[in-house]
């Protein structure tokens, strides 16, 4: 690929870093607003099957075309800036929703060598850029001027912020097992073990050892999205659509876009940290991209299947599960795998 | 110029003018956000001396936790600006006298013979596999670990004080503890009595 781009890399001189560099992160954007769009039409397919319904049907073969017509729809409908509005932070509100949650794709790995950004230190980046997502919510709620805004961006920052802890915790459990903050090393770390060697790559992979932080992480990755059942900043019976209420058209959009967007990243990520990223579950099989694609969908459906099948959490239930129940067990468990790694019985040398 | 020394402007001005704005933001919230772009200027400034954990810790921390929950005070405050601007000529002197005092001891630092390039030359490039963090945890967890232990001991006791300080119980709330509420079960809720059917004649 490199000595096929030769005669154009000499052509642009030295700005052909820069303009290969955007070439890429195209490659990765349009792709993903892609599978954002369709996400959408999953979701509502795949809740309407659970709830014995048919879901959009009409627009294009089998519903097929639905959400370019929301898309279409949203793009053309007209911005309305309350007029107690703070306006230049208004605008910026969806602005910096949306940024983080395409910015952390820097750094995610598809592929052996497939990634944009190979920094050393990816899980920390990661971790950092998704602790700014919360901005978008605050600063919207705020700039809105309303009531139910500011009380949908006041429990955004609590619980966002609460959930990042845990989060954390369970992503210290995952470096410490695999001693690198690089996401394809972390892959590779993966590919090795007992049951690597039998061929049953699948056992190797970190969600076995790890299995409780596998489990919070998933959970906490539900929550630190706004998704059901811990959608109270946007929950319907109680603040109406929280930060997104005086929203309209394209802005509203690029709230939903970000929502979905950080769906996809928790789930693949999910996939990377615990479930082997693109490694082959198998032996026989070969490793691939398509193996993460899978991954991620099946994390996905997952996320799709909590919203059709609990009930929304109550504000304080949420704070104690944060709170009461995650941090100690991941403070717990991260104390123990330190413990494991130091005894002869470690699985890791 | 070469685009480091370039990349090293854009940062800083911008950092500047966002110090600037967070002293003369006539709104709070807006004063808290413009120290948001302060501190993500300063962490990408980081970025460029290779201290990429720094960088990155700054953004999380500050960026991702402190100020996020600073935003959430600030924004439930009742902030009369003009109460806050009343003593401002009274304060002057004493603030001008901090601020000229900091001004000189900064010109005797940076000016002096201990600092320059002669003195304290660029470190050379760090190698393709050098990781920052690494040899950061291994400094802190290996020769500098009572200090470091200590300094976080030092840091929950002020946690734990903060809690302390500020818990107070209320009597007479009708509250129920949410790990009682989630521990219910059905048969302590609901009975199920076999019983004839009654019938009417």
């Amino acid at each position: 690929m490199e000595s096929m781009l030769q005669p154009v890399a000499e052509f642009f001189g030295p700005s052909w870093t820069a303009i290969w560099t955007l070439i890429k992160i195209v490659a990765i954007i349009a792709p993903l607003m892609l599978c954002v769009a369709y996400l959408t039409l999953a979701e509502r397919k795949v809740i309407g099957f659970m709830q014995v319904r048919i879901g959009p049907n009409r627009v294009g073969p089998k519903g097929l075309l639905q959400p370019i017509a929301d898309g279409m729809k949203l793009l053309f409908k007209e911005i309305i800036v309350p007029s107690g509005a703070s306006k230049g932070l208004f605008i910026l509100g969806p602005i910096l929703a949306i940024a983080p949650s395409l910015a952390a794709w820097a750094v995610v790995p598809f592929d052996d060598g497939l990634v944009l950004a190979n920094v050393n230190a990816g899980l920390l980046f990661l971790l950092a850029i998704t602790s700014l997502e919360v901005y978008g919510v605050i600063v919207a709620g705020w700039a809105s001027n309303s009531k139910y805004p500011f009380l949908g961006a006041m429990r955004a920052a609590a619980q966002m912020v609460s959930y990042e802890v845990s989060m954390g915790f369970a992503l210290i459990c995952v470096l410490l097992i695999s001693a690198s903050l690089n996401l394809s090393d972390i892959v590779m770390s993966q590919s090795e073990g007992m049951f690597a060697g039998m061929g049953l790559g699948f056992l190797s992979w970190n969600w076995l050892p790890l299995f409780p932080m596998f489990v919070v992480y998933v959970i906490s990755g539900i929550a630190e999205t706004n998704r059901a059942p811990f959608d109270v900043v946007e929950g319907e019976a109680e603040v109406v659509a929280g930060h997104m209420v005086e929203y309209s058209g394209m802005t509203f959009a690029l709230f939903f876009l970000a929502e979905y967007a950080n769906m996809i990243l928790v789930s693949i990520l999910t996939s990377v940290l615990f479930l082997g990223g693109w490694l082959s579950p198998v032996g026989f099989l070969p490793d691939g991209f398509f193996w993460l694609a899978l991954k991620t969908a099946f994390i996905l459906l997952l996320f799709l299947w909590a919203r059709a099948t609990f009930p929304r959490f109550r504000y304080d239930h949420i704070m104690r599960l944060g709170w009461k129940v995650f941090i100690p067990v991941t403070l717990v468990w991260v104390f123990v795998v330190a413990v494991w790694m130091m005894s002869p019985l470690s699985i890791w040398s | 110029m070469e685009f480091k020394t370039f990349v090293f402007y854009f940062l800083a001005v911008i950092m500047v003018l966002a110090a600037l704005r967070v002293i003369t933001a006539r709104n709070p919230v807006h004063a808290a956000l413009y120290l948001v772009l302060v501190f993500f200027n300063a962490g990408g400034i980081w970025l460029l001396l290779q201290a990429e954990f720094l960088a990155i810790t700054l953004v999380m921390v500050y960026v991702g936790a402190v100020m996020v929950l600073f935003l959430f005070v600030v924004m439930m405050l009742d902030i009369n600006l003009d109460r806050l601007r009343e003593g401002f000529w009274g304060y002057l002197p004493v603030g001008a006298l901090v601020g000229v005092l900091m001004l000189v001891e900064m010109v005797m630092i940076l000016g002096g013979p201990y600092f320059g390039l002669e003195s304290m030359p660029a470190p050379p490039a760090a190698a393709e596999t050098f990781s920052n963090t690494r040899e950061l945890g291994r400094v802190l967890y290996t020769d500098y670990v009572y200090a470091f232990e200590l300094a976080s001991l030092v840091l929950l006791v002020a946690m734990v004080a903060a809690v302390a300080l500020t818990l107070r119980k209320r009597k007479g709330l009708k509250y129920i503890p949410p790990s009682e509420q989630v521990s219910v079960k059905r048969e302590g809720r609901v009975e199920l009595v076999k019983m004839q059917a009654e019938k009417q004649d």
